[in-house]
C-alpha cells in the first residue's frame, strides 16, 4: 500500500564536483511503500543522488530527509534504517553464504535469534537452503544478485536503495529479481531503485527521469506514456531525451 | 561493540582462508629468520683454504695448526705447485691459499721477519676481505705470543674489544633489523592491501552505508593485523634470544613499548597508502617498492647509514625503520633507556601523527 506519507524528501539538492554539476537542484518526495525509480543514461547523476541519500557523499546544498532523519545531522540514524546494494557486486566471495549473512546481520546489530529465523526463511525462499556453506565465489551471478538483495533487506530496513542492481543479469533472472522486490514492498519496505533498463521502469510505481543532472519528468509510468503519447517507457525516454 | 566483533570475525575468516595471506604472515618471517640466520651470514666459519708450506719447520707447522684449529678455517687442499692455484680457486675448492716462504722459522728468528703470502678469491670481495683479515689477525697474534715476547722487540700491542657484541655475531645485527622489516611487511603492507581489497570489490561502499562508523571500519581492518604483528614480533624476539642468543640487556617493557609504537606507525602508514590507491596490485607494488626495499636497504639494517652517500643518508632519515632499528640496537644490545632513545621515539610518534592526519584529510575529501 502506497501512502501519502513521505519517507524521503529532497528539496533543492545540489551536488557539484568542482565546476561539474552532477545534481542540479533536484526536488522530489518518495512515499512509504512505493517503488521509486530513477531512470537516466549513464552519467545523468543517478548514482550521485543515491550516494548522497545513503550518506556516502555530502551534498553541496539543499535540504534532505531520509526515513524522517536529517541527512546532515542524523546520518547514523539514517544508516540504521536503510539497506543499500551498489552497482558492484558486494558480498565477500571468499566467505560462505552463511558467513556473509552472519556478518551483515552482525554489523546491523541484529539479534541472533532474529537473524537465524530470517536467514532460514530467506534461504528457503531462494531455494538455497542446502547451500549455506557454499562460498559466494562458487555461485552463478544471478544467485549472487538475488542473495545480495536479500541480505540488503535482512535487517528489515524502512527503505532499500538499489543502484543498478540488475546490471549484467539475464532477463529471466531480472524478472525473478523484481519478484523479490515486490515481496519486499509487501513487507512494507520502500524501494528506491536506479536503472537504465527501460522495461524495469514499467515495474516502478513512479519514475523520475534524469538527464544532465536534472529531473526532466516525474510521474507514474502510465501518465508519462499518456503525456508523451508513447507505447512504452523506452519511447517516453527517447522523446524526452530528444 | 557486537557490530565490531562481527567485523573482526569476518577479518579473521579472510586471513585464515587465504593461503597467500597466510604465507606472507607466517611464511615470510620464518623464511627471513632462517635466511639471515643461516644463509646470508657474514661470519667466517669453516672456510676452505689450502696451505703451501715451503719451509716445513716447527714455526710454520705451528702457525698452520693455529689457523686450522681456530674454527674459522678448514684445510681443503695441499697443492704441490703454483700451477694448481688457479684451478683450486676456479673450481671453488678453496677460498684462500696461505703460502709460507722457504726458511720461515730461520728468517723470523734471525732477521725478525718472515713472509707469508695470502691469496684470496676476491670474486666475492667482502668475503675475501673478511677471510684475509682473520688470517692476518691470527698470524699477528701468533708472532706476538709465541715469538716476539722473547725478543723484547718494541711494538704496539693492540688489544681490541668489540663492545656490545664481543663475538661479532651476525644475529646481533639482523634480529633488531628483522623485527622492523617484518613489522613493516605485516602491519603496513597487509593493512594497505586488505583495505584496498575492500575498495576494489565494492564492499567498502556497503560498509560505509552501514551503521558502522568509519573509525570502526578502519579499526576492524587494522586490529587483526596488529595482533598478528605483535605475535610475530614476539616470536622473532624469542627466537633471537633462545636460538641466536641475542640478549635483551635494556628494559623489556621499554622494548615492547617501542615495538607497539612502531606497529602503530606501520599500521597508519598502511592506512595512508590505502587512501591513495584503489586496487590491490598497486597497493602491493607501492608497499613493495616504497616500503620494503628502503626498509631493507636504506634503514641501516644491512648497510650502515654512515657509509651511504650523503643524498641517501638524507633519504634514510625519512624511513621509519631507520629510527626504530636504532632503538632496538640501543635497548637490546647496549642496555640503553629512554634517556638515549627519546629523540627516535619522538620521531616515530611524529611520523605516526602525520600519517594519521593525512589519512583523515584524504578520507574526508573522498566523502565529499
Amino acid at each position: 500500500m502506497i501512502s501519502s506519507e513521505p519517507v524521503i524528501t529532497v528539496k533543492n539538492m545540489v551536488k557539484k564536483f568542482g565546476d561539474f554539476v552532477a545534481n542540479d537542484n533536484l526536488n522530489f518526495e518518495v512515499y512509504k511503500g512505493e517503488i521509486f525509480g530513477f531512470i537516466g543514461a549513464n552519467g545523468a547523476g543517478k548514482t550521485t543522488a543515491i550516494r548522497i541519500l545513503c550518506g556516502l557523499s555530502t551534498p553541496t546544498s539543499g535540504e534532505m530527509k531520509v526515513a524522517g532523519f536529517d541527512i546532515y545531522r542524523q546520518t547514523e540514524k539514517i544508516k540504521r534504517n536503510i539497506g543499500y546494494m551498489s552497482q558492484k557486486f558486494s558480498l565477500y566471495e571468499d566467505l560462505t553464504i552463511n558467513e556473509n549473512i552472519r556478518f551483515y546481520g552482525g554489523i546491523y546489530g541484529m539479534k541472533i535469534a532474529d537473524r537465524k529465523a530470517r536467514t532460514a526463511e530467506m534461504l528457503e525462499r531462494l531455494d538455497l537452503s542446502a547451500y549455506g556453506n557454499r562460498k559466494i565465489g562458487d555461485l552463478p551471478l544471478g544467485w549472487k544478485q538475488k542473495l545480495a538483495f536479500s541480505i540488503a533487506i535482512l535487517h528489515n530496513p524502512k527503505i532499500v536503495f538499489l543502484d543498478e542492481p540488475t546490471g549484467g543479469v539475464d532477463p529471466i533472472t531480472r524478472r525473478q529479481f523484481w519478484n523479490l522486490i515486490y515481496e519486499a514492498v509487501e513487507k512494507g519496505i520502500t524501494v528506491f531503485v536506479t536503472t537504465h533498463y527501460m522495461d524495469e521502469a514499467e515495474y516502478c510505481d513512479r519514475v523520475s527521469i534524469m538527464a544532465d543532472g536534472r529531473i526532466v519528468a516525474l510521474d507514474t509510468p502510465e501518465k508519462l506514456k499518456k503525456r508523451y503519447d508513447a507505447a512504452n517507457m523506452d519511447e517516453v525516454f527517447l522523446k524526452i531525451a530528444r | 561493540m557486537n557490530r565490531f566483533l562481527a567485523f573482526l570475525r569476518k577479518e579473521f575468516l579472510h586471513i585464515f582462508r587465504d593461503p597467500r595471506t597466510l604465507v606472507i604472515l607466517f611464511g615470510i618471517p620464518i623464511a627471513q629468520l632462517l635466511l639471515f640466520g643461516y644463509v646470508l651470514t657474514n661470519e667466517v666459519r669453516n672456510v676452505k683454504i689450502a696451505v703451501v708450506d715451503q719451509s716445513k719447520d716447527y714455526l710454520s707447522i705451528r702457525l698452520t695448526e693455529r689457523l686450522l684449529s681456530s674454527g674459522f678455517f678448514q684445510l681443503a687442499a695441499i697443492p704441490s705447485s703454483q700451477s694448481e692455484y688457479e684451478g683450486l680457486f676456479r673450481s671453488s675448492k678453496v677460498k684462500e691459499i696461505v703460502v709460507f716462504e722457504p726458511d720461515f722459522a730461520k728468517n723470523l728468528i734471525k732477521e725478525g721477519k718472515a713472509g707469508i703470502q695470502v691469496i684470496a678469491d676476491a670474486s666475492e670481495p667482502n668475503a675475501a676481505q673478511l677471510v684475509v683479515n682473520y688470517t692476518t689477525a691470527i698470524a699477528n697474534d701468533f708472532t706476538r705470543n709465541e715469538f716476539v715476547k722473547d725478543q723484547k722487540q718494541p711494538g704496539i700491542n693492540i688489544k681490541v674489544r668489540m663492545l656490545f657484541n664481543e663475538n661479532m655475531r651476525d644475529a646481533y645485527n639482523f634480529i633488531p633489523g628483522l623485527i622492523a622489516v617484518i613489522l613493516m611487511l605485516i602491519s603496513a603492507m597487509m593493512t594497505a592491501i586488505t583495505i584496498t581489497r575492500e575498495k576494489e570489490t565494492g564492499t567498502m561502499e556497503i560498509l560505509l552505508a552501514s551503521p558502522l562508523k568509519p573509525i570502526q571500519i578502519i579499526l576492524g581492518k587494522v586490529v587483526p593485523y596488529m595482533i598478528l604483528s605483535i605475535v610475530n614480533a614476539l616470536v622473532v624476539l624469542l627466537l633471537g634470544y633462545f636460538v641466536f642468543h641475542v640478549p635483551i640487556i635494556g628494559s623489556l617493557a621499554l622494548l615492547l613499548g617501542e615495538i607497539l609504537l612502531f606497529i602503530f606507525l606501520a599500521l597508519s602508514l598502511g592506512i595512508l597508502i590505502s587512501t591513495f590507491v584503489n586496487n590491490q596490485v598497486t597497493a602491493l607494488a607501492m608497499s613493495g617498492f616504497v616500503l620494503m626495499l628502503p626498509s631493507i636497504l636504506l634503514s641501516g639494517f644491512i648497510f650502515p647509514v654512515k657509509n651511504m652517500p650523503v643524498p641517501l643518508q638524507i633519504i634514510s632519515n625519512l624511513i621509519p625503520p631507520r629510527w626504530f632499528i636504532e632503538i632496538n640496537r640501543t635497548v637490546m644490545l647496549k642496555g640503553g633507556g629512554l634517556a638515549e632513545i627519546w629523540p627516535n621515539t619522538l620521531i616515530l610518534l611524529g611520523m605516526s601523527a602525520l600519517f594519521i592526519f593525512i589519512s583523515i584529510r584524504k578520507f574526508k575529501i573522498r566523502l565529499q
